[in-house]
């Protein structure tokens, strides 16, 4: 810390001039507790392993409760964040931000499979977001189909999706991976913007149909003889009912998003992802297709991408290129990166942290970004051990090795 | 079984191998031997598919594989433990055999066929949950070629597997080698430094210098060569 902290406060100072106009003391203040926070992380990376084991087995993680601090963490969060809506200090605002910082989990926890685990960094995941968004937003406004149907035809699309930026990218590594990416994510706000017809432009897309609970409607003006989600429960009416709802909807997706990536990791394509991300000339010698490997990784995290983003259109209700600017893009991959590359539980703690604070003090504007930026100091000081170190030296060290 | 005919591979301008020809037979160990730069590795990969050569052909069981892509040339049989191991460091040894055999759809056969490479290797066996990265260097090299044979090869290329790895180790290396060509019956392609104990080791050998073949015959034949013994026998291996 002594020997970051010039270093730390110098760059605060070039993004101060360049971009902000927050006292410095402030940023300084949130550099401590965000490298405090960042190292924390980071250490938690290597319990990554038992973490696996706890999401495999739940008996076994019941008994071993104690035992192991891994392990721990993971089922006090998933224990939080089922009961969080019924918390005495739970009110509807915290329960619309508990909702956002699932929605970046997920996404994080989808990009994680595109980053963390095939090591490919993707700066534009936030085209696949607003792919899934957008596809669902269509389809259910003009099929009139229920979010049960739309919802895994936005995750297909947003997969096309991902294999049409997979194509061009395949070649490409590293630094030149991210700059065609992050093109990639501009090019498809910039088509939702300017195809008209399609996409209205900059109005967007408004009356998405809300999900019902097995068909009833969270609603109060019912037509005689229909039933909503309250009257069939004999409930009060009450709009925190639908909050709830989507609550637990975010959360089952999340959960189905990191159940699938423990998963897929123990399957051949996802040990040739880890492979492929170490060594791309031994996995050919052994017979991995590094272009299936990877279209693969694309495919399946932007589907992920684009489930989140059918529940983002479905919740807003409206969809508009607004939402999917470069900086969420930005923001995502911010998660995943100060989660640990690669750590589920990293990403949890990097989403609460990074949503979660810039959300709950969001009346201070610039703060959101002081924060943001905050993420991107650490992300640079941390990058030799993060994103682009991860792989080249990796074949270094082997070919070195006498 | 294989038959390499007048291949020439550059890296850009620079020409690696110039019209190199080499013939393995089934059921043979063939080694090739050379110095360093000679271009070695360059054919083992141009054998595999990573590098193209710009000449030549390349016959594998009747079929032409120069132009084959590195996958669809071990799925025909071809397999390699390459230089410098190239072990997955992050993954457990058991994943990167796993990766071996990757090949097969969800890795079938594998337990049968890993157990076969712990009966070769049993200091793999020990090591079975530990991550590649930690092993030693001789382990790492064990690793290797039992990865290379969980793709089921007819033909095993192996380059410089006694690559900085101590002589004791090197020894049982060599013996697990004779064991893989002669019980389960795989072809060994084997690329050397180590003149002495490759020579001993092959049915037949080549010499490679500056991407020339130079010198074949049989390993007997080349012990005794004269050029030879002064070139890379004397003093080393
Ligand atoms: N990727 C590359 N790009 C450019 N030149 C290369 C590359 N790889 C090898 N060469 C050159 O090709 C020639 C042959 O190299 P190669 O690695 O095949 O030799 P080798 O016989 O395997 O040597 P060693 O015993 O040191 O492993 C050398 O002159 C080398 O510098
Ligand atoms: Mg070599």
């Amino acid at each position: 810390m002594a020997i970051f902290g010039p270093i730390v406060g110098l760059r605060t100072r070039l993004q101060k001039e360049g971009l902000y106009i927050d006292p410095q003391w402030l940023m300084v203040f949130f550099l401590v507790i965000g490298s405090a926070l960042g190292r924390f992380l980071i250490n938690l990376n290597s319990s990554r392993k038992t973490e696996i084991a706890f999401v495999k087995n739940t008996k076994l993680r019941i008994s071993n409760y104690f035992s192991n601090k891994g392990k721990h963490i993971a089922i006090t969060g998933f224990l939080f964040a089922v009961a969080y809506p019924f918390l005495p200090f739970t009110d509807r605002y915290l329960l619309d931000v508990g909702i956002m910082v699932l929605t970046y989990i997920m996404l994080g926890w989808g990009l994680n499979i595109v980053v963390g685990l095939a090591g490919l960094l993707d700066l534009g995941y936030v085209a696949f977001y607003a792919v899934g968004a957008y596809s669902f937003a269509l389809l259910s406004t003009t099929f009139g189909w229920s979010f049960w149907i739309c919802l895994p035809l936005a995750g297909i699309f947003a997969a096309f999706a991902g294999i049409l930026l997979g194509f061009p990218v395949l070649r490409l590594r590293g630094d030149y991976l991210a700059i065609v990416t992050l093109g990639f994510g501009e090019i498809v706000r910039i088509i939702l913007l300017n195809w008209y017809d399609l996409t209205g432009g900059p109005d967007g897309i408004g009356g998405i149909s809300r999900p019902s609970f097995f068909g009833l409607p969270f609603t109060n003006n019912l037509k005689e003889g229909e039933n909503s989600f309250h009257t069939f429960f004999n409930l009060e009416y009450s709009t925190a009912h639908k909050l709830i709802f989507l609550y637990y909807l975010i959360l089952i997706l999340a959960l189905v998003t990191n159940f699938f990536t423990l998963r897929i990791r123990k399957l051949p394509v996802g040990r040739a992802w880890e492979a492929l991300r170490e060594d791309e000339i031994a996995c050919k010698s052994l017979g991995v297709n590094p272009t299936n490997t990877k279209l693969t990784a694309f495919a399946i995290g932007a589907m992920f991408g684009g489930f989140a983003g059918a529940f983002f259109a479905t919740k807003q209700t409206f969809v508009s290129p607004e939402s999917f600017t470069f900086i969420e893009s930005a923001i995502i991959v911010a998660i995943v990166v100060l989660g640990g590359m690669g750590s589920q539980t990293g990403v949890v703690l990097a989403a609460i942290f990074l949503i979660g604070f810039t959300e709950v003090f969001r009346e201070l504007e610039q703060f959101r970004m002081i924060a943001f930026g905050l993420a991107m100091v650490l992300i640079m000081l941390f990058k030799p051990k993060g994103i682009l170190s991860n792989r080249e030296p990796t074949i270094k060290l082997h070919g070195d090795k006498k | 079984m294989l038959d390499i005919k007048n291949i020439q591979t550059f890296y850009g301008k620079i020409q690696a191998l110039r019209d190199v020809s080499i013939k393995v037979n089934s059921g043979e160990i063939v080694s090739l031997i050379g110095a360093n730069g000679a271009g070695k590795s360059t054919l083992l990969m141009t054998v595999s598919g990573i590098n193209k050569p710009r000449e030549g052909v390349i016959i594998f069981e009747g079929k032409n594989i120069e132009k084959e892509e590195p996958h669809k040339i071990v799925k025909l049989g071809i397999s390699q433990s390459p230089e410098g191991r190239r072990i997955f460091s992050k993954l457990t040894v058991e994943e990167n055999l796993k990766l071996g055999s990757n090949i097969y759809e969800n890795g079938r056969n594998y337990l049968n066929d890993i157990k076969e490479i712990f009966e070769l290797f049993p200091v793999l066996s020990d090591r079975k949950t530990q991550r590649g990265g930690t092993l030693s260097g001789g382990e790492q090299q064990m690793l290797a070629i039992g990865r290379a044979l969980m793709a089921r090869p007819k033909m095993l290329l192996l380059d410089e597997p006694s690559l900085g790895i101590a002589p004791k180790l090197v020894n049982q290396i060599f013996v697990a080698i004779k064991n893989i060509n002669k019980e389960k019956k795989v072809t060994i392609f084997l690329v050397e430094q180590n003149a002495k104990k490759a020579l001993e080791l092959a049915d037949r050998a080549y010499v490679l210098v500056n991407g020339k073949v130079t010198i074949q015959g049989t390993g007997q034949e080349l012990l005794k060569n004269q050029d030879i013994q002064a070139a890379y026998l004397e003093g080393g291996g």
